[in-house]
């Protein structure tokens, strides 16, 4: 059963087309990268396939639940992580009430949820010294690996990255690349919609290329 | 049912079937206020003991206006209720484009029943707005509630979500309406007002007919109001449709105009 | 069932926390009640024995528009930095977030509530006369403007007009509560005697009737 399976996808924001036929079928354990012209509707597509968004016409499938039913929508949504623009964190709360929130409320329970934030913590290199600072006095590319923390502790069966390497130094890039090959080693799917042509060319096995709002290639590597 | 005329642009909502209402509803009108403000004798009684006269004169002719717009509204409210749990239920466009229909003409044809209270009121009670009636405070509150449905939908751009949330809030308004009555009953009960109504009156013969004719004339009315209203929010519906039929047509062609090899560059 | 209250708890902790850090509650809503209880002073009577007729009546508008501000607060904190978004992401019934973000706002309101009676106590000149009306009133009305409030909180989102359409959303359907907190008040406090317990029973249905339908709009209704 594939990953993702998209006909004809037609996504609206207000009355814009933001998607106007997509068709993609990305199967288990592959990497693509999603590349296109700003406006192309890469974001859109990452909303669609995270059940952030409902389809008006085409079929949309994600783990074989169907996007266009609520009740299925919801169920897709527990095994997907998205890095969006946002970072998604509280910003008056500290680097670490934040992680156990978002542990929490990915069902884990307190002890696991400890030992999976610890773990996330070291994997992206958060200082100790960070915890219990709040989020709104960390620096934009601390609050990004914070943000993907949060992430990692669900590890989930699939990743949607919305241009991960933006904004962050070569270290942090260089992270971002760790994480998602740890993904890719995991068993997971990675899509990641992105700019940087060479540095996630590398790592993905598929470029599907996006413009206005059709796949316009779609090719293996 | 939509004629378009000979030149193309000009797209009605009117039909034969509507015409036809329309000039029923505007004999009716006429009919109505030939009784209401001519036929009829204004009420005057005598007072039990004292023998002087009492009662509403002429401001009764007014509640051949008021009682009918009063249960139009009402009709209009729960009908839109309905449509509303339907569409959550079903949602199908028929039901949404019903219901919001039904709530502008209810809103309205309230925003008339509480001018012609008040109007009423003035004679009668000596206040433009009694604060003690109870019926009046209820649709007061009926109708800064479907204000706010008529500004929710309004402000809401995403066709699907306006829908929704108007469903929703049309919901709420209707529950809440016998809590609101309620209340505000109690409320009255309180500061013991005794305040002239309806039931004070003698109706019978005359005016019984002319209430009724009432009841028929605004009902007339405002199913002519809701089938143009509705073939409006329909045409706005198809017409959103149809543009985003084209919006999607033309963002396909724009991608194939530009060079986009050149955009997102070759593959290493 | 046992999710639903624990991720409703995780919401309702989380909200509160924030608050706590943020201190919007003492530093702007509780100063800005006072403000309304001062001004109404102004506006109507230098006398106490006038103000304190009135005395339920304001109490409950300082409630209420202190209550705008708090369930915009709420709104707000999700859509800040896209924590609306993980938050449909994470798993939680939309249910839970409803009851979690209820509850923040309802404890919310019993603080600013107390802090007000202590206001209408010392700028009125007001007296308990029957306690435990007072305090059930209290409770009782804040779990339904909570609840109310919420809901039309995440009815409005998502919408530029967001700041001016509540208000006019929210407070005709909250007239009831209104009116039956202001008369169970005036009873509690010895202003008249209007058999107090009864309007509660109307508070209590009202409360009653938002939560569950608040809780069905998220769950069922307003689906995202």
């Amino acid at each position: 059963m594939p990953v993702i399976e998209l006909q004809d996808s037609v996504v609206l924001l207000g009355r814009f087309p933001a998607l106007t036929g997509v068709n993609l079928r990305i199967e288990s354990g592959e990497t693509v990268l999603l590349q296109g012209p700003n406006g192309a509707g890469k974001s859109t597509l990452l909303h669609l396939c995270a059940g952030l968004v409902a389809p008006v016409s085409g079929s949309s499938k994600v783990f074989g639940f169907d996007l266009s039913a609520t009740k299925e929508r919801q169920e897709a949504r527990r095994r997907i992580a998205m890095l969006g623009h946002d970072t998604g964190l509280y910003i008056d709360l500290t680097v670490i009430e934040n992680l156990h929130f978002w542990a929490r409320a990915a069902g884990l329970d307190s002890e696991l949820s400890k030992e999976r934030v610890d773990g996330a913590t070291k994997r992206l290199g958060i200082d100790e010294g960070l915890f219990d600072l709040a989020v709104r006095l960390l620096s934009a590319g601390q609050r990004r690996r914070v943000s993907l923390a949060a992430l990692i502790v669900r590890r989930p069966e699939l990743w949607l990255l919305d241009e991960p390497h933006a904004g962050l130094d070569q270290a942090g890039r260089d992270l971002v690349d760790d994480l998602i090959t740890d993904a890719v080693i995991a068993g997971g799917t990675v899509v990641v919609a992105s700019h940087d042509l060479d540095r996630v060319g590398l790592l993905s096995g598929r470029i599907v290329t996006l413009a206005g709002g059709l796949v316009r290639r779609d090719e293996v590597i | 049912m939509i004629q378009s005329s000979a030149s193309p642009d000009l797209l009605t909502t009117g039909s034969r079937g509507s015409r036809a209402l329309g000039l029923f509803s505007l004999l009716g009108i006429a009919a109505l206020l030939l009784f209401a403000f001519g036929l009829t004798e204004p009420d005057i009684r005598l007072h039990p003991t004292t023998g002087d006269e009492i009662g509403q004169f002429d401001a009764v002719r007014l509640l051949y206006l008021h009682v009918p717009l009063a249960v139009c509204t009402y009709v209009a409210f729960f009908f839109c209720a309905l449509s509303s749990a339907c569409y959550l239920i079903r949602r199908t466009p028929w039901f949404d484009t019903m219901a919001y229909a039904m709530a502008e003409v209810g809103t309205v044809f309230c925003g008339l029943v509480l001018m012609t209270g008040s109007i009423w009121g003035r004679p009668v009670w000596n206040t433009w707005w009694e604060w003690g009636d109870v019926r009046l405070m209820t649709t007061l509150v009926l109708f800064l509630t479907f204000l706010g449905y008529l500004g929710l939908r309004r402000a809401t751009h995403d066709m699907t979500a306006s829908a929704r949330r108007g469903a929703v809030v049309a919901l709420v308004a209707v529950i809440n309406l016998p809590i609101v009555n309620r209340s505000v009953e109690w409320w009255e009960n309180r500061t013991l007002h005794q305040k002239s109504t309806l039931g004070d009156l003698k109706i019978q013969d005359l005016t019984l007919f002319t209430l009724i004719l009432g009841f028929f004339v605004f009902g007339l009315l405002m199913t002519w109001l809701l089938l143009h209203r509705f073939r409006v929010g329909w045409l706005e519906r198809q017409g959103a449709e149809h543009r985003l039929a084209i919006a999607i047509i033309e963002r396909r062609a724009d991608a194939d105009g530009g060079n986009l090899g050149m955009v997102v560059g070759d593959i290493p | 069932m046992i999710r639903l209250f624990l991720d409703a708890r995780l919401i309702a902790v989380k909200d509160l926390r924030i608050e706590f850090r943020s201190r919007i509650l003492l530093n702007q809503v509780i100063p800005f009640a006072f403000l309304v209880l001062v001004l109404f002073g102004f506006a109507l009577d230098a006398d106490q024995p006038t103000l304190r007729i009135f005395a339920p009546g304001l109490f409950w508008i300082a409630v209420l528009f202190c209550a705008l501000l708090a369930v915009q607060r709420s709104v707000s904190i999700e859509k800040a930095d896209g924590a609306d978004t993980r938050l449909r992401l994470s798993g939680v019934s939309p249910v839970a977030v409803f009851l979690g973000k209820s509850a923040s706002v309802f404890a919310q309101l019993v603080v600013l509530e107390v802090i007000l009676s202590i206001g209408i106590f010392v700028f009125y000149g007001s007296s308990v006369k029957q306690p435990l009306l007072m305090i059930v009133t209290g409770l009782l009305a804040a779990t339904a403007v909570a609840s109310t409030g919420t809901l039309y909180g995440s009815l409005a989102s998502g919408l530029g007009a967001r700041e001016s359409l509540l208000p006019i959303m929210l407070l005709p359907v909250l007239a009831p509560v209104l009116i039956a907190a202001t008369r169970a008040f005036e009873e509690a406090l010895g202003n008249a005697s209007v058999d107090g317990w009864a309007w509660l029973g109307l508070l209590a249905m009202f409360a009653a009737v938002a939560t569950g339908f608040g809780g069905l709009a998220h769950g069922v209704l307003v689906d995202e």
